[in-house]
């Protein structure tokens, strides 16, 4: 009966992922067009129907599934097969660490709204995320095109540099929080400071999650810090990639979105808290309580989530849109001279208010 | 340093306006969807095969020859078209006019749109209003050049 529920956690799990992959897909598009006085995808229907372009990602996929499966006779055959679904395998497995909701019970049994529930599972997905260069490397190396091998290389001195910044801003958001399991980090977040703001980690640690936002953004390696891609410049370490093997490095870019969007929410805005929601119902700051029954406080977190993620997803995608790409030399002094010395200080910050307040 | 934080703050203001821009263009989009009529359109695009744009008063489309009360072309052979055009496109061959005052009508017009330029000097050199380039027509594509041969018969509309 366990192993049905962990399969049946998986296959869910996985089917939110790759479903809210395909949707970004769509988003970024009409984001992208909403924000320039576009139309946008808005012409893929099914008969008559075809509201704001909503089927566009499934006639992306069933384009890029028929189109030729080329690897150019040049390459590491076996090396540059291979890239792509390492990349694609160490997003998509981050999935099993992110917490959904508390915990569920049905028929007198307790599931936990996690697939694995790991005591370091921040470390789980950070190990991931920085195990995921190997693919960006590989695709450029056994590509054996310059160009390619130019984007790699770029795109391994820039994730390894800001890997540096993401580990250190953590540092003071572990300090505070009790644990390194998220759900524990997670329950943490649902006590309220001074009687009624919720404690999420955002209030606890600001400098902390704005160090954390931007290196997060550069380690989805989209477009203010687009350097391995460099569409403008060099095509990138997929420049000898098609079809549906380059539609995995893109479907890892989004991956690696929903990914960081689900750290943020679960660190620093309180993952699957709704404020003032407890197990038992809403408890109002301003006295008195609303009882809920238990399915509907687990679909509440679960709305919540989904809801803090897709903002997430939303906001990245608006500062892929927004903002002008970095010169190399600027990302690098963005990391070195800016983001880590902060981040030292914030973790000396931390310890002294922690000193001070105990 | 305070220099810096200015930049960061437009930096926000930046994504704050393009964020703007999205609600309120989605606002409309999504009223749209479900049929409710808006003044406002969303988005700046002209969806073209199906919406048209208006072309102005004095846009130079496909030619056309005009026709007198009786029907016959008014175009005398005078010749001014073919010698203004630069594109050397127009092709005018005379034949005598039955009736005695006008003396000349073509018996052949030919323009080639393939190399038409659209300046509209032909229409500027005709002294008898006989050539006009008011058809609206602005899609002349063909899969053939020699298709693109507009004789009187494809002119006279």
């Amino acid at each position: 009966m366990d192993v049905v529920i962990v399969v049946i956690k998986i296959v869910a799990a996985l089917v939110w992922f790759l479903t809210l992959t395909l949707y970004l897909t769509w988003l970024e598009r009409k984001e992208s067009a909403l924000i320039q006085d576009r139309i946008g995808a808005n012409r893929a229907n099914i008969g008559k129907f075809r509201f704001l372009g909503l089927f566009q990602p499934f006639a992306d996929a069933i384009k890029m599934i028929f189109k030729e499966d080329f690897v150019p006779a040049f390459s590491n055959k076996f090396l540059h097969t291979l890239a792509p679904f390492l990349s694609f395998f160490f997003v998509a497995v981050t999935i099993c660490a992110v917490p959904f909701g508390s915990e569920l019970r049905i028929g007198g049994r307790s599931i936990n709204l996690q697939i694995l529930d790991m005591d370091a599972g921040l470390l789980f997905i950070l190990a991931m995320l920085s195990v995921g260069i190997y693919g960006l490397i590989l695709s450029g190396w056994a590509s054996r095109n310059r160009f390619a091998l130019l984007g790699s290389v770029r795109g391994a001195a820039q994730l390894i540099s800001y890997e540096v910044a993401l580990g250190l801003s953590l540092i003071g958001l572990i300090m505070v929080y009790p644990s390194l399991r998220l759900q524990n980090i997670v329950a943490f977040q649902g006590e309220n400071l001074l009687g009624w703001i919720p404690k999420w980690g955002v209030l606890l640690q600001p400098l902390g999650f704005i160090i954390f936002l931007f290196a997060a953004l550069a380690e989805t390696k989209r477009v203010p810090f687009d350097l391995p891609e460099g569409e403008s410049e060099i095509i990138g370490f997929f420049a000898e990639y098609g079809g549906l093997k380059w539609g995995l490095f893109m479907m890892t870019d989004f991956m690696e979105i929903i990914v960081v969007s689900a750290l943020l929410t679960t660190l620093f805005f309180g993952g699957w808290q709704v404020p003032w929601l407890a197990a038992d119902g809403f408890h109002w700051p301003w006295g008195g309580a609303w009882a809920l029954p238990h399915g509907l406080v687990v679909l509440f977190q679960l709305l919540a989530f989904n809801v803090k993620i897709i903002f997430f997803c939303w906001l990245q995608i608006l500062i892929r849109w927004t903002y002008p790409r970095f010169r190399y030399d600027q990302l690098m002094d963005l990391g070195w001279k800016l983001l880590i010395p902060l981040s030292l200080v914030n973790i000396v910050g931390t310890a002294v208010v922690m000193g001070i307040l105990k | 340093m305070i220099k810096s934080l200015g930049y960061f703050l437009e930096i926000i203001r930046g994504g704050l306006i393009t964020a703007r821009h999205f609600f309120v263009n989605m606002h409309y989009h999504i009223l749209r969807a479900v049929g409710i009529k808006t003044r406002r359109r969303g988005a700046v695009t002209i969806q073209y095969p199906e919406v048209r744009k208006e072309l102005a008063a004095r846009h130079r489309s496909l030619h056309r020859l005009t026709r007198r009360d009786d029907g016959q072309p008014r175009c005398v052979s005078c010749m001014l078209c073919v010698t203004v055009c630069p594109s050397e496109c127009i092709f005018v061959e005379a034949t005598e006019d039955p009736d005695p005052e006008i003396q000349k009508l073509p018996a052949r017009f030919i323009i080639d749109e393939s190399r038409c330029c659209f300046c509209g000097f032909c229409v500027e050199a005709c002294p008898e209003d006989a050539i006009r380039m008011d058809t609206g027509i602005i899609e002349a594509a063909d899969t053939v050049r020699r298709d693109l041969i507009y004789d009187m018969n494809k002119l006279l509309r």
